[in-house]
């Protein structure tokens, strides 16, 4: 059973509650959409990250209240360089959304959600400590995983599987 | 003063290390260190080809790889769009369920054990004996076991392999009546357990707590019910939610959903159904071996899904399972060549890690071997 194309057009998603609640509070902070596989993923301007969650956790008409996972893609040598990835939950609703914001290699920075749900602290800090972004606000932005002298971040796609030796 | 618990600790469930700051017998402030079980398996998925990547997921948490085997088929399935047929489900469910079963029979015991209450380790890792044979009857390997494989299962089950399951889920209702007997109405038990560690239902969903570390806090959440996956739309069961978000109430939802675990095995083995067990792909799926010794076609499919294994359609795709302990997801991006661009593992131990210091601070230092225990950590699964 193959799957169907993916949508990219906004007009046609803008139904979904997780949209249609961005779009209302301000539409140029949603840079995109796209459904694909039964999945909904929205690309967020970086700096309307935690708007945007705070907005999403307490929307009244889907809440989406949990935050199951934030990641990170690189996309190296193409720009902009990283995705980082929000996976959003509704318990309520039993609904998922995923958020994205791309960042250019030159300015890796992004604000930390932290303060929107606590869950995202150790999240960050494998991401800080894997890919090396930065997340402003984090409250105990170390490494997580690798010892505290580590050089370089070895999910980086540039980053050579074995190590440098 | 500070106080170093860990990374070798028998309490701690494997290398976890944490940073107790103490006045007294009273803990201030924990600060959990973890990373030293760190392999960089997401890394090594990367170089690998998609079939090649099964292996690794055993190796994340070594106490129920069917759960991880199952996620991570489950989401490359999801990208290439493949239809599992349903005895390949079912067998799924079933194992799937014997894995929840391992788990917590080695979380009871080391719990159990942790706390004073020697007796109840044996009789657990006697039952869980019994499903380890199992495992290595159907796959071949005891806990490394690989059988889900994508687009299906590996092996048809063994001749006998049913009788013997059907036997173990008409005993096991009764070992868990002996264990419950044990613990749940032990003076002791309840003194250590009730009032310890709590966790209220709005920090557990802050802190990202899934499985029995949400439901034991009173959220009435769990994937296999509410976003069902893999055929469990088909069974049965009843979800265990306790209200006091203490170490026991997070025990007794673990106790009863073995029991409820047991229920679905009963189910599966009842309504299994004939057919295949593997999806109709050859260009995915490795041919059978007889079909591989005596037809041309199968045999260059096999030389080929061998040697440059199979593309897979541009797209990335989130799936997550209820394992064990809790949520677990596979994120996997395809860039549309034989290897996965990034797997991503999304532990639900190291999201329950994070409730930990909520959980203790506050309170005396016994307790928080209490809660480690209570939260079922896993630290392959952490530190990947």
């Amino acid at each position: 059973m193959p799957w169907a194309a993916a949508i990219t057009d906004l007009e046609q998603l803008k139904a979904h509650p997780a949209i249609a609640r961005l779009l209302a509070w301000d539409p140029a902070a949603v840079a995109g959409a796209k459904f694909d596989r039964d999945e909904l993923s929205v690309y967020i301007e970086r700096s309307a990250i935690r708007e945007a969650c705070v907005l999403l956790r307490d929307n009244p008409d889907c809440p989406f209240n949990f935050l199951s996972d934030v990641t990170c893609v690189d996309w190296f040598p193409s720009e902009p360089r990283f995705e980082v990835i929000y996976h959003l939950l509704s318990i309520p609703k039993k609904e998922r959304v995923r958020l994205k914001v791309r960042l250019e290699s030159g300015n890796l920075a992004i604000d930390s959600v932290t303060p929107v749900w606590p869950a995202a602290n150790y999240f960050e800090r494998e991401v800080f400590d894997l890919f090396g972004i930065r997340f402003n606000g984090h409250p105990y932005l170390r490494r997580l995983l690798m010892p505290e002298d580590w050089e370089g971040h070895p999910l980086r796609r540039d980053y050579p599987v074995e190590g440098y030796r | 003063m500070i106080l170093n618990m860990g990374p070798q600790h028998p309490s701690t469930h494997g290398v976890l290390r944490l940073l107790l700051e103490i006045d007294g017998e009273n803990v201030v402030r924990i600060m959990p260190d973890i990373g030293f079980l760190h392999t960089g398996i997401e890394k090594t998925c990367e170089a690998k080809f998609y079939h090649q990547v099964v292996p690794l997921t055993d190796r994340i948490d070594y106490l129920c790889p069917m759960t991880n085997n199952l996620c991570y088929a489950l989401a490359v399935e999801k990208l290439l769009g493949l239809e599992i047929p349903p005895r390949a489900q079912w067998l799924r469910v079933l194992m799937n369920e014997f894995t929840r079963i391992n788990s917590h029979l080695v979380w009871l015991g080391t719990h159990a054990l942790d706390l004073g209450a020697m007796t109840v380790f044996l009789y657990c890792f006697r039952e869980r004996e019994d499903v380890l044979r199992l495992f290595e009857a159907i796959s071949g390997q005891r806990m490394m076991t690989s059988y889900f494989r994508i687009g299906g299962v590996a092996l048809e089950p063994p001749l006998g392999f049913f009788d013997k399951a059907r036997d173990f889920a008409r005993r096991f209702p009764a070992c868990v009546d002996e264990y419950e007997n044990l613990l749940t109405s032990n003076p002791i038990w309840g003194m250590r357990t009730k009032g310890v560690a709590q966790l209220s239902a709005e920090d557990a969903i802050a802190l990202g707590a899934s499985g029995p570390t949400l439901r034991g806090s009173g959220v009435d959440f769990d994937l296999r019910r509410d976003m069902p996956y893999s055929g469990y739309e088909n069974f049965k069961f009843n979800v265990p939610v306790a209200q006091e978000g203490d170490v026991f109430a997070r025990y007794m939802c673990r106790v009863r959903e073995l029991r409820e675990s047991i229920a679905i095995v009963q189910q599966a083995l009842d309504g299994m159904p004939e057919g295949p067990i593997k999806a109709d792909a050859p260009k995915v799926v490795l041919p059978d071996r007889e079909k591989m010794k005596t037809q041309m076609e199968a045999l260059i499919y096999h030389f080929k899904i061998i040697t440059e294994g199979f593309t897979v359609p541009e797209g990335e795709v989130y799936q997550a399972v209820e394992s064990p302990r809790g949520e677990m997801g596979y994120y996997v991006v395809s860039d549309g060549t034989a290897k996965p661009y990034r797997v991503h593992m999304r532990a639900a131990c190291l999201a329950n890690l994070q409730a930990l210091p909520k959980m203790c601070e506050g309170r005396l230092i016994a307790d928080v071997v209490a809660a480690i225990g209570s939260i079922d950590i896993v630290l392959g699964e952490i530190d990947r």
